[in-house]
């Protein structure tokens, strides 16, 4: 038994190793935005040398029109965009869940290469489109491609759940005497609307939080908050960029926690599963 | 069910239509659009003539661009490397250890993974700058004496990618430890393995469809980062993301843009077809 116990000790001296390793990494993945929330709290103009308690940037937001009307213009575009991607994700996850057809592999590799192009390559294609096709950039061309590069993600969440379904409750439904547009909205869309719930809240996200492709579609007049806040960079970091970038933390966190009730335990592991086999 | 052989019905082509149409006309069709414009050839004052000029993509060569391409790759290369040497460990804690903690471990990984981007950079101007906390920490540590200039170096650029693009390393590769059947390293130890052994011989090779996605998931976005080294970086830190956004917004060289754009999605489809050899399967982590 000596011999046993011996690989035990060392066990618990590595798990206590592995343990204070991923404690280190949390608190590398936290920490930065951790500095961002606390400094705009500060009384003082500095982000270095924290002054006091003071909320008196987040008045300075509200006092801000142009950041009020970038705020107006994501919360637009986010709605807007998530929206029309839901329904064309739905729509999507439901086809392909439920038939086997030929080209089905063309059309899970556009999906997929939807979520993994770089962004860069989607602001600069979608740019030369717009341009080409005589569309002034606005509002507009940025709900476009906020859909464009959202529904792939919606599609995977809402097919993750019908995955997880049994089909013999729509099979019943039909026997009953049910339509297809009945066993749809009656029995179907119940049975799917956390996953539809999770999808979209992660649309509006994506959409709400992204910088790169709006960055090249977006027109004069047209700022996003993200655009706002990396045009008030170019002048410097300011407590203020440090009360809009709270606000726009605390935003993403209500919402993807939202999204992480309605995506019980269950379909988040069938998500990730349906990711990545 | 009826078109028995292609599988084809209304129905489906009627859920299938508004998907082909968004994503064909804004995804591929300006793909394709780009990838017209990068034989095609610059004007003087922006416009473009369409041919077949391969001029954009020889550019490359020239040894002003090759060098910036070169450090492009190699703090891509760098960057995975880090993600990776930080991200098994939390994967490997939280599938093997996580108990009933794990969905609120895993969750933990995905708040950064949403949350801006922009500002998960921003964080660390306000970290690195002049007499930001960095400094002030290495000052009270006695590490340096007065404040030394940390932001706008390739250093600040690499932390802040591997600080952005950890999480994409994490998720899949937790997704491959979580499948692990320990079991198998029960019978490797009962066989005599040891610790190590077991690890090297039995736990990695298993997990590598992680390690792979994981590193694709990292490399290819970096390889394109333009906002990291616009915020963190200088002059010496020009990427290829940062040359694509000049090509197009600035110098208005929208055939070279084009090329160089057209090489990053090279480089994502070399990376997929990388995976689907290697792992087998047509489908990669998304979320």
């Amino acid at each position: 038994m000596a011999a046993g116990s011996a690989p035990k000790g060392m066990c618990r001296i590595s798990d206590r190793m592995l343990l204070l390793v991923a404690g280190l990494i949390y608190l590398f993945l936290y920490a930065p935005i951790a500095i961002v929330i606390f400094f705009s709290f500060n009384s003082a103009k500095s982000t270095q040398n924290f002054a006091g308690f003071s909320t008196k940037w987040y008045g300075e937001l509200l006092r801000d029109q142009t950041i009020l009307d970038a705020f107006y213009n994501s919360l637009f575009v986010g709605v807007a965009a998530t929206a029309i991607a839901t329904v064309i994700g739905t729509l999507t996850a439901l086809a392909l869940s439920r038939n086997e057809f030929r080209g089905k592999t063309f059309a899970d590799s556009g999906i997929y290469a939807a979520t993994v192009m770089p962004e860069i390559v989607v602001g600069v294609s979608l740019l030369v489109f717009f341009v080409a096709a005589g569309v002034g950039l606005g509002i507009t061309t940025i709900v476009i491609a906020h859909v464009a590069f959202t529904i792939s993600f919606v599609t995977i969440v809402v097919r993750a759940r019908l995955s997880g379904m049994d089909r013999s409750i729509e099979e019943a439904a039909q026997d009953l005497g049910a339509n297809p547009v009945q066993t749809f909205l009656r029995v179907t869309l119940p049975l799917i609307l956390p996953g539809v719930m999770a999808g979209a809240l992660l649309a509006f996200t994506l959409s709400f939080d992204d910088f790169v492709i709006t960055f090249f579609v977006s027109g004069v007049g047209s700022s996003t908050l993200p655009l706002k806040i990396y045009s008030m960079l170019k002048f410097g970091v300011t407590p203020v960029i440090n009360a809009l970038s709270t606000v726009v933390v605390l935003v993403t966190l209500v919402i993807i926690l939202g999204a992480s009730r309605f995506l019980g335990r269950d379909e988040a592991r069938e998500v990730r599963r349906a990711t990545e086999e | 069910m009826r078109g028995q052989k292609s599988g084809w019905s209304l129905g489906l082509a009627g859920l299938l239509a508004p998907v082909t149409l968004w994503l064909g006309l804004f995804f591929l069709v300006p793909l394709l659009l780009i990838l017209a414009y990068s034989f095609g050839t610059s004007g003087v004052y922006g416009g473009i003539t369409l041919g077949f000029n391969p001029s954009n993509y020889l550019k490359v060569f020239d040894p002003l661009y090759l060098e910036i391409v070169v450090r492009t790759f190699v703090i891509a290369a760098i960057n995975t490397l880090i993600c990776l040497l930080l991200g098994y460990p939390l994967a490997y804690f939280i599938a093997f250890k996580g108990g009933r903690w794990k969905t609120i471990l895993i969750l933990m990984v995905m708040v950064p993974f949403w949350t801006s981007f922009l500002i998960r950079a921003y964080a660390w101007v306000v970290i690195l700058n002049g007499n930001g906390v960095a400094n002030k920490t290495l000052q009270f540590l006695g590490i340096t004496d007065g404040p030394v200039n940390l932001i706008f170096t390739p250093g600040a650029v690499t932390l802040g990618m591997a600080y952005a693009y950890l999480p994409f390393m994490i998720l899949p590769l937790y997704a491959a430890l979580e499948k692990f059947d320990p079991r198998l390293k029960e019978a490797a130890q009962d066989l005599g393995a040891s610790k190590w052994h077991t690890f090297w011989r039995i736990t990695f090779p298993l997990s590598m469809p992680g390690v792979i996605a994981g590193s694709i998931l990292v490399f290819i976005p970096s390889a394109g980062e333009f906002v990291i080294p616009n915020l963190l970086g200088g002059s010496r830190t020009v990427l290829i993301g940062n040359l694509v956004q000049q090509q197009f917004l600035q110098a208005r060289d929208w055939a070279f843009g084009s090329a160089l754009a057209m090489m990053l999605a090279a480089l994502l489809l070399a990376a997929i077809l990388f995976y689907v050899r290697h792992v087998g399967t047509d489908k990669l982590e998304g979320v």
